[in-house]
């Protein structure tokens, strides 16, 4: 309990990434918060990935979080670029009444 | 050793409780607050355990960046208004059993991967080993990050950019009715189309329609 070790970073990790996936399918609200999800679900594996590269000793890990976050804020932008362009378009982005590709 | 356990355990509890007012709380805007905690706590986590360069770029990337775009679309959409009521039609709150189903099957397989192996119970060693050679985390990344991954950092920049050109091209309208300076157009005007020469007959006067 009081030496934490890799396990407890990795439980951590699976839990905040357990919530974002609950905050994906539990969202009624509008799609911005499903695209907080996901950052959430990104941030669980930057902690997985820099617990075990602290835990090696091989920088590795660090690196690839480092081009995680590049991705992750690549997908923030063009993912709000998106909302807007639908907002503008058709006045809402609840997530409910999103469903023009249903055909 | 108690001073490591004692921040963890805070820094994870703020992490976690703000990690799920993220996904239930009601105001889009405090979802976004919530989200800035979170990620302020887990840079904190990052920089204890001695990855202090992805820290400080969490907070600058996340915190300073990607959290204040969040805001600004979230007031711009005016979204805080439609007070998102919670699972309004019947229809849409049929999926919410099977999602927390599968959110808390996939909770249990990562905890049984997880609790199925033992680990050393000692996380620093391994980082104070490369700090007591008086090279830095952030100098260590940068050797690596330049001479092994320079081609996958090419890569990321060349990502970044045509996030931009596409987050640019996605939201650019052209609006109705605003007059705009065309070079083109003035750099080829001949005189033929511009000037003419009127007979003007006395006390008559010209109309000109323009």
């Amino acid at each position: 309990m009081i030496d934490i070790s890799l396990g407890h970073y990795l439980t951590l990790g699976a839990v905040i990434f357990s919530i974002g996936i609950i905050g994906i399918f539990l969202n009624r609200k509008n799609i911005i918060v499903i695209l907080m999800s996901i950052e959430l679900i990104l941030l669980a594996v930057n902690i997985n990935l820099v617990s075990f590269s602290i835990y090696l000793g091989d920088l590795s890990g660090q690196v690839f979080t480092l081009f995680i976050l590049t991705v992750a804020a690549a997908e923030a932008a063009i993912g709000l670029a998106i909302i807007v362009v639908y907002f503008r378009n058709s006045g809402t982005i609840r997530v409910e009444e999103i469903d023009k590709l249903k055909g | 050793m108690i001073a490591h356990a004692i921040f963890f355990y805070v820094f994870s509890i703020i992490a976690v409780v703000s990690a799920i007012m993220v996904t239930v709380s009601k105001n889009t805007v405090h979802s976004v607050f919530f989200l800035i905690l979170d990620f302020i706590s887990i840079s904190c986590l990052f920089i204890m355990i001695g990855a202090e360069f992805l820290g400080m770029i969490m907070l600058i990337v996340y915190v300073g960046a990607v959290a204040v775009l969040f805001l600004f679309v979230v007031m711009m959409l005016n979204v805080a208004q439609q007070k998102n009521q919670w699972f309004v039609s019947k229809d849409s709150s049929r999926h919410i059993p099977i999602g927390l189903l599968i959110s808390v099957i996939i909770f249990f397989e990562l905890i049984i991967v997880i609790g199925g192996w033992k680990y050393k119970p000692d996380l620093f060693n391994s980082a104070k080993s490369s700090l007591e050679n008086g090279v830095s985390n952030t100098h260590s990344l940068g050797q690596v990050l330049y001479t092994d991954y320079i081609h996958v950092f090419q890569i990321s920049g060349m990502i970044l950019l045509i996030a931009m050109i596409g987050a640019i091209v996605l939201t650019f309208r052209q609006r109705e009715g605003v007059k705009k300076q065309s070079y083109l157009k003035q750099i080829s005007r001949e005189r033929t189309e511009g000037v003419e020469v009127l007979e003007v007959a006395s006390n008559k006067g010209v109309k000109i329609d323009d």
